[in-house]
């Protein structure tokens, strides 16, 4: 992926802005660039590192602290299997598998076309719907592992 | 204001989304001004009626009338029937999972409502969460008028107090000594914190209480900041849940254009100022002291306590954090009372708790029951026991780090003391039913593997501890257990609990050390026997066809998806159990039942 450098340090200067002298608002930032730019790039971790005066380290350490931040590009559509309780206990274990095995990649995975990205989650409140699967924004619910195809197929 | 002749009600909780609730709606509005009946019947979108199962849900006002599962399909022959003609249409209605397919016309019928106790509930599903005229209609923001104008802090504080309310993030604290805590320690600048990070899985009360009723809440944190002097707050929620923070943005920003929040509120000098936190992903920001090191900014993990958040905590102020359901509690209370909210519950645990009932039980959704009430009364009263014939197994509660308690301690009534009692933890709620088709191993095995993930890493116990245990049952699971790894599994357990910071390694060995109690049976099994008794670890079964059964259909051969299944057309296959994955596919499909497993 190529992005102009210019681009990348103004839309990250964009996000940073409204932060500037403000507590707390690496996460935020962080959230902000990787909604703009699908991933967190390693300049944009240092443009943000610069112009908040702290280390790239930590800008990194909080990066790769949490499950939300990615630092490799992702697939156009996300998979989010739930492996909570209630979904496990009917058998999300065997949609998870499924699905592994239709696309061929393992969990947290990206296809090589960039079409999917698999990402096992621990739940997704939706329990009530048991065994369930977000992908993108819409969740399906009480699937099985034959239901699972058809849904994939609908996305390009 | 216009008049309405009928109301119906969609649930537009993230539960019925996902059924498609959506569509319904736009089925029924188009319905109903192709009908011309949009002038006579009000359609309104609610929150969650916590019985997700069935949906998606329509209620129909005045009648009350319990529509469930209904499609865009059905809509038609629902208007025609129930609002033109104005009968009830009897198919829709919620069936009772027994023999006997009981029809229950009216909401308050349907046992799963029934034995319930509506207070942190009371408005979800009943209002249009988005609209802050429909909260105030159900007297909100009225017991904060009253804290303000009537009572002073002091007195607000003592009717928390005496209310006996407790924390409903899972330790219990009592609510009104923390709020004194952080009222008394020095200093002029102090944050109030909601806690709405719902990270437990198989728990999404907070997540419906805010997405229902998110007033509730923002009202329970104004009267907090009243009391402890403080005059600016945060909500941290986590991101998974994008429309609790959309329902939130809306309802910080209605109650700002009427004045209940901002500065001097209500003609008074008390100011108040809200922010929405949105989490990143990490279960353990749960916990209070990684919260706000996430709200700084800062990677989420947890730091020794003391010194308290109510002496330094956001920013090294004095912070005062509730979970969600706790502070929809406090509008209730002040409104009607101590004496009102202690009447309910048991000695030491007053007020309601509201489970998330889900696993293998008839009804799974959202139930808010007064403490007391047995497990057994929850289970099989409100959730109407287990389906499909099977037999209870166990109940999980308390999420990842709880425990598995057996049919032989169902009649343990739902408080703090008697529940900790069990070595399982009321946390913050979650209640996983588990059949005899669940390996109880290999269920200890999955709560491990979460809090494993978990774990932040800071402290040794937790961070390897925790693997070793894993390690030793991913081996009991392969059938390479041996006896001396139950005692090892025990002896790390404690060790583990000892030597964690936070609540998450404190409790993570409880699902292990519960089902090591109360299950040990299972354990044994798969250590000497080398037996799964639920068949469900892959390494301890076998699926055999049987040559007298099998027709030959070959319909199993061409569903296996590594191709261990041979046979001729019409002659009986065989499995080839080297190349086997136990992925029970071919048993799913067999239509003559000729494949089984052992």
């Amino acid at each position: 992926m190529t992005v102009q450098t210019t681009d990348v340090e103004g839309k990250v200067k964009a996000i940073i802005e409204p932060w500037k002298g403000k507590k707390g608002g690496l996460i935020p930032i962080l959230q902000g660039v990787q909604h703009e730019f699908g991933f967190l790039q390693e300049d944009a971790m240092e443009i943000i590192s610069r112009e908040l005066r702290i280390p790239t380290a930590e800008v990194y350490g909080v990066a790769t602290f949490y499950a939300q931040f990615h630092l490799k590009p992702r697939g156009r559509h996300i998979i989010r299997i739930c492996r909570g309780t209630a979904c496990h206990v009917r058998g999300s274990l065997k949609i998870l598998e499924r699905v592994k095995e239709i696309l061929k990649i393992e969990e947290n995975g990206t296809t090589e076309d960039l079409r999917f990205t698999l990402e096992p989650v621990a739940c997704l409140g939706a329990c009530g719907l048991a065994p369930v699967v977000m992908i993108n924004d819409v969740t399906y619910g009480r699937l099985t592992p034959d239901g699972i195809k058809p849904i994939l197929d609908k996305h390009e | 204001m216009a008049l309405y002749r009928a109301h119906v009600l969609v649930c537009k909780g993230t539960g019925c989304t996902a059924s498609g609730s959506g569509s319904v709606y736009d089925a029924l509005k188009e319905e109903l001004e192709r009908r011309g009946l949009d002038k006579e019947v009000m359609l309104v979108e609610t929150g969650c009626h916590g019985m997700c199962e069935m949906g998606p849900i329509v209620v129909v006002y005045p009648e009350g009338s319990f529509y469930c599962r209904v499609t865009p399909e059905d809509v038609p022959e629902l208007v025609e029937e129930h609002l033109y003609k104005g009968r009830v249409l009897q198919r829709l209605l919620y069936t009772t999972p027994d023999e006997e397919k009981h029809r229950i016309p009216h909401y308050r019928d349907i046992p799963f409502y029934g034995k319930q106790r509506r207070i942190v509930l009371r408005n979800c599903g009943y209002i249009n969460p988005d609209n802050i005229e429909e909260y105030i209609a159900r007297d909100g923001y009225q017991a904060l008028a009253r804290a303000l104008l009537e009572f002073s802090p002091e007195e607000t504080l003592d009717i928390v107090k005496r209310s006996g309310l407790r924390g409903r993030g899972g330790a219990g604290f009592p609510t009104g000594k923390k709020w004194e805590f952080a009222r008394m320690a020095p200093g002029d600048k102090k944050y109030i914190v909601c806690n709405a990070d719902e990270g437990d899985p198989g728990a999404f009360m907070d997540r419906s209480v805010l997405e229902g009723d998110p007033h509730s809440v923002v009202e329970g944190m104004l009267i907090g900041a009243y009391v402890i002097g403080s005059d600016e707050g945060y909500i941290y929620c986590r991101a998974e849940y994008p429309l609790a923070i959309k329902r939130l943005v809306t309802a910080i920003q209605q109650a700002e254009e009427m004045g209940l929040i901002g500065d001097n509120i209500m003609g008074t000098d008390f100011s108040f100022h809200l922010h929405i936190k949105e989490g990143a992903g990490a279960f353990v920001c749960g916990e209070e002291t990684a919260l706000m090191a996430s709200i700084e900014g800062k990677r989420g993990m947890p730091n020794p306590r003391p010194p308290f958040p109510a002496n330094s905590g956001l920013w090294g102020k004095p912070t005062n954090i509730n979970n969600v359901e706790t502070w929809a509690n406090i509008p209730q209370i002040i409104l009607n009372g101590a004496e009102w909210f202690s009447s309910v519950g048991t000695e030491t645990s007053k007020g309601t708790k509201i489970f998330a009932l889900t696993g293998k039980v008839n009804n799974t959704g959202l139930v808010e029951a007064p403490m007391g009430m047995s497990l057994r009364e929850v289970i099989f009263d409100i959730g109407g026991g287990i389906p499909n014939g099977k037999k209870f197994k166990a109940v999980q509660l308390g999420g990842p780090s709880g425990g598995c308690l057996p049919e032989s301690m169902l009649d343990t009534p739902v408080d703090y003391e008697s529940i900790n009692a069990t070595g399982a933890i009321m946390g913050s709620g979650g209640m996983v039913v588990t059949d005899e088709d669940t390996c109880i191993v290999d269920f200890a095995k999955f709560f491990l593997t979460f809090v494993q993930n978990e774990s932040c890493g800071k402290c040794p116990f937790c961070r390897i501890g925790t693997r070793r245990m894993l390690e030793i049952l991913e081996r009991i699971c392969e059938g390479k257990g041996k006896m001396e790894d139950l005692d090892l599994l025990e002896d790390l357990a404690q060790k583990v609990k000892d030597g964690s910071l936070c609540a998450l390694g404190g409790t993570a060995p409880n699902p292990v050390l519960t089902t090591l109690k109360y299950f040990r049976d299972e354990y044994v099994a798969h250590t000497v026997d080398k037996k799964c008794p639920a068949k469900v670890c892959p390494a301890l079964i076998q699926y055999t066809i049987d040559p007298a059964k099998c027709i030959g259909c070959t319909k199993c051969a061409r569903q296996c998806p590594v191709n261990a299944i041979s046979g001729e057309i019409k002659k009986p296959h065989l499995i080839d159990q080297d190349t086997c994955i136990k992925c029970g596919q071919c048993m799913a499909v067999c239509p003559v039942k000729a494949i089984s497993v052992e």
